[in-house]
């Protein structure tokens, strides 16, 4: 086990370990940001930049500071490592500048986004963003394309993240999207008019930090806050079955797999069970998905919640 | 391209391909795919059609998708058709303070066409490159696998004469250059 | 200063032919190292040398070499860097075309070193009339047991091969090359792991550039530490200096390290003066990722010393008034040159250069280059001008690789320099250079 301190807080991981699963293993506020590192895609991460963190000691045998920042998802921490997340303020700049990165070609279409409430950007701009905006230019567009009859995809909300290419890589038989392009104006397209579809393309969906690629059998229908998340199971031939439902009384609106606090899913489901199995009937529900109180979707719970007090 | 040209390689092109793939290990042939692809937009019209890209992956034993990725990234392959003669005329820096704008504007006015675009009978295409490292002759255009350096509008016009007149086309095989 | 390393006898009639390059001594130093000397041996003298990669890092070359991973059995792999594209630099261009053989030479020196028995040389895509010049000179090579199976009857084989680029300056990043030569898109991998730990094919690999392992078969004839006497202090050896733009003699100069800068650019032996009776304006002394410079920092150091073609009097004074030796690509603009036009000039080509993987470089260098243009175009404000900055310094640093730094360096150091130009196009809400 090798020792290595982040915010001051020590902890002793398997050597090897990145920065950002040491600092997960503490937990809370100093954990990084991550929108493309995702721990169950091999090779993801290191592009987006959000995860930088500050090396004021490499390790116990060679003590220099690292030069620059580093991707806390992609660097490993070696034995004596002392790391500053949220007590460097060099790393609190350099993250809203990648924030403000990030949004100058966003579209900002919350209000009409099905990933709204969900979105990881949504949560990034919020706690580490700018309150206005310095961009002045015109908003990059993208001509939409249709990828097929199950996920919509948006590319003007895309931030090249690339998590959808490892799920087709790494899921899928054979990959038809990818990025094209390059620089500013690449984009996931599958080229030429193609769909994307494979019994586990659906996880691009719930791999999407964004709204970039949404539920098609799901737009619309309703605003995530507003459904009522349960974990459900089912025998499935091709995978775990294990989902949660997102329903509206005894509506099943949408099925995704189970996300934990990093909106990483648990385990990959297939697409039968995302996209065909919406009835009630199909499915065993456990009981309420457990919503992290920060998330807006943790409205729904009342039960959490305190009234609000009388003005007096 | 005639549109009835059967998208295959020749023989003695397929020769030369399978020279290219054994520069790689064993099953490392996706290595040759930058190479393939100047020779298949050399044979098949200046240009990387859908089609195109399909057969390089068949030849390669790739996906279709890593090709088409591989073809939008780079800048020398036209993903879009282009005219017999495609002049590329460097816009970068050192060719700048040499003259290039005047370069451009003198070919595109000769032309009646914009930086991108190509002449009504498909003879010509003007594309703008960045810097092509032979800055010492700014400015330059490269025309097929030639440069042609200390670039004036005298020199461009002969240029375009002798490609007109002969029916020149600038794409070549590389290989057989 | 007169020390030919890399260009000797290149006006030798058919030096470019196998023959005539042995007769001038060429393929000795393979001779040597082959038949009398250990790998070991090679990388010693290249350390002693002190020779410092030529492609723009300046990183000690031995050093590089000797971090390659001969732990495992694994193929290693020497690849050579010749995906010139730096703008303003043209020498590895030059040397290939006047010289091929020594690069192959030195090639083979270098993969011997290193232990690798496969070698590729990565040229850019646009190249492929020099590749023709390289592949008949390594045909030559192997039908003279140079290149092959047991070279000159030793137990070291090795195989070398051209490989061409697709078009994208990205590939001068030893990675993103890499990715390239495996059929990629030219990506920047993340580091660690370094390309000496998991390169080609996830094998040790090594990238080096053309002039860099061009100056080894020199360094092994004549021994590490000759080459370290040539040169001043750190910079040893003789360089490359492409020169360009407005200057009356343009072309690729070898010269000993130590050379002053006032004296290459007017001395007739050299650049000859600026272009037309014109006044000096600005230098970009190593290719147009470094910091631009004005004439007064560009002849003497803010200490008022001679400025030197060297990597440590280049680099006096750090980001507010030096630059840097870079790749050599020495770019001179007269007074005419309007510093705004010549900034969104390079701006626009990082911007087209960013291969879009990591957030600040996709976005950060198109933003400067929209701002850029309305500053150009008179439509900018005086708030930009900062913006500009703080957008450099937010995508310095934080991106995969150093093309970052390459697209924010000209932008600081170009209004740290030229402020009042901008703020002149501000202020007159147009250009007011006759080529803007």
């Amino acid at each position: 086990m090798v020792k290595v301190t982040i915010d001051n807080i020590e902890v002793e991981v398997e050597p090897g370990t990145t920065i950002l699963n040491a600092a997960r293993k503490i937990g809370g506020k100093i954990v990084p940001p991550a929108m493309c590192y995702y721990s169950k895609l091999k090779g993801t991460g290191g592009k987006c930049r959000t995860c930088l963190v500050k090396v004021t000691k490499g390790s116990e045998k060679d003590p220099r500071p690292m030069p620059k920042l580093v991707p806390s998802c992609s660097t490993a921490v070696m034995d004596g490592m002392v790391v500053q997340n949220i007590t460097s303020p060099e790393v609190l700049e350099a993250r809203k500048a990648i924030v403000e990165f990030l949004l100058i070609n966003h579209p900002l279409d919350c209000p009409v986004c099905d990933q709204a409430g969900e979105c990881d950007l949504q949560n990034l701009s919020y706690e580490h963003g700018l309150s206005e905006t310095r961009y002045e230019e015109e908003r990059r567009t993208f001509e939409k394309i249709d990828i097929g009859d199950k996920i919509q995809l948006h590319m003007t909300r895309c931030i090249l993240c690339y998590r959808c290419v490892f799920v087709a890589d790494q899921l899928t038989e054979k990959r038809v999207h990818g990025i094209m392009n390059r620089g500013d104006v690449a984009e996931i397209s599958t080229y030429i008019k193609n769909s994307v579809d494979n019994e586990f393309s659906g996880n691009m969906i719930d791999a999407c930090p964004v709204g970039a690629l949404t539920d098609k059998t799901f737009r619309f229908k309703s605003r995530v806050w507003f459904a009522k998340a349960c974990d459900a199971h089912r025998n499935c031939t091709h995978c775990g079955g294990k989902v949660t439902v997102w329903m509206a009384g005894n509506d099943i609106l949408r099925v995704t797999g189970r996300k934990d606090k990093y909106g990483e899913v648990e385990e990959f489901i297939c697409n039968e069970c995302r996209f065909e199995k919406k009835d009630l009937k199909d499915w065993v529900i456990e009981g309420p998905r457990k919503i992290s109180r920060e998330s807006v979707i943790s409205q729904n719970h009342y039960m959490n919640k305190n009234k609000p007090e009388k003005k007096k | 391209m005639n549109v009835e040209q059967k998208i295959i390689f020749s023989e003695q092109t397929l020769a030369i391909v399978s020279k290219i793939v054994s520069h790689y290990p064993e099953g490392k042939q996706k290595s040759a795919l930058l190479p393939v692809l100047h020779i298949a937009q050399a044979e098949f019209g200046g240009w990387l059609s859908v089609p195109v890209m399909d057969y390089v992956a068949s030849i390669l034993n790739i996906l279709p998708i890593e090709v088409y990725e591989v073809a939008t990234f780079y800048s020398m392959y036209n993903t879009k058709p282009v005219g017999n003669c495609v002049i590329e005329i460097c816009r970068t820096g050192p060719c700048w303070l040499c003259g290039a704008e005047e370069i451009i504007s003198h070919l595109e006015s000769k032309l009646k066409i914009k930086a991108g675009e190509t002449t009504a009978d498909g003879k010509f295409t003007i594309k703008l490159v960045e810097c092509l490292a032979d800055c010492g002759n700014a400015p330059v255009i490269q025309v097929g696998w030639d440069y042609h350096g200390n670039m004036t509008k005298e020199k461009a016009d002969e240029l375009i004469i002798d490609f007109d007149k002969n029916n020149k086309v600038s794409h070549k095989n590389p290989y057989e250059i | 200063m007169e020390k030919k390393i890399l260009l000797a006898n290149i006006e030798t009639p058919d030096f470019g032919k196998f023959e005539t390059f042995r007769k001038q001594g060429g393929y000795a130093a393979v001779e040597k190292a082959l038949k009398t000397m250990s790998p070991e041996n090679v990388v010693d003298e290249v350390k002693k040398s002190g020779l410092r990669g030529r492609g723009g890092a300046g990183f000690p070359t031995g050093l590089k070499w000797s971090f390659i991973d001969k732990s495992t059995n694994n193929p290693r792999y020497l690849l050579c860097n010749a995906d010139e594209g730096e703008p303003g630099t043209f020498k590895d261009h030059y040397l290939i075309l006047k010289n091929p053989h020594l690069l192959i030479e030195g090639m083979i020196l270098s993969s011997f070193a290193l232990g690798a028995n496969t070698a590729y040389i990565f040229l850019r895509g646009e190249w492929f009339y020099l590749m023709k010049i390289l592949d008949q000179a390594i045909e030559e090579a192997y039908a003279k047991g140079y290149l092959g199976k047991n070279i000159l009857g030793t137990d070291f084989s090795l195989d070398l091969y051209c490989h061409p680029g697709g078009g994208a300056y990205i590939c001068g990043e030893e990675t993103a090359l890499i990715e390239a030569l495996e059929g990629k898109r030219g990506n920047p991998r993340m580091k660690p792991p370094f390309p000496a730990i998991k390169g080609l094919y996830q094998n040790p690999t090594c990238v080096n550039n053309v002039e860099t392992i061009a100056a080894v078969p020199w360094i092994i004839n004549n021994g590490g530490c000759e080459y370290a006497n040539v040169g001043i202090g750190k910079s040893t050896g003789t360089k490359l200096i492409s020169a360009c733009g407005h200057i009356n003699k343009p072309g690729v100069y070898e010269i000993e390290m130590g050379l002053p800068v006032e004296e290459f650019i007017y001395s007739e032996k050299y650049l000859g003066g600026i272009k037309n009776g014109k006044k000096l304006k600005a230098v970009i002394a190593g290719g147009s990722s470094v910091p631009i410079l004005p004439t007064e920092l560009i002849l003497k150091t803010a200490k008022g010393e001679p400025r030197l073609l060297s990597y440590e009097s280049l680099a006096d004074g750090g980001f507010e008034t030096g630059t840097m030796m870079g790749s050599g690509g020495f770019i001179v603009m007269d007074e005419t040159t309007c510093m705004v036009k010549s900034l969104l000039n390079y701006s626009r080509f990082y911007h087209h250069e960013s291969c879009g993987q990591c957030s600040p470089c996709r976005e950060g260098t198109g933003w400067m280059e929209k701002i850029l243009h309305r500053i150009e175009h008179g439509q900018g404000n005086m708030h930009d001008i900062d913006l500009l900055v703080d957008i450099a310094k937010h995508v310095e640093g934080n991106t995969i690789c150093p093309l970052g730094e390459a697209a924010a360096w000209p932008v600081r150091s170009s209004i740290l320099h030229f402020r009042k130009e901008f703020e002149a196009h501000v202020i007159n809400k147009k250009c007011t250079f006759n080529n803007g």
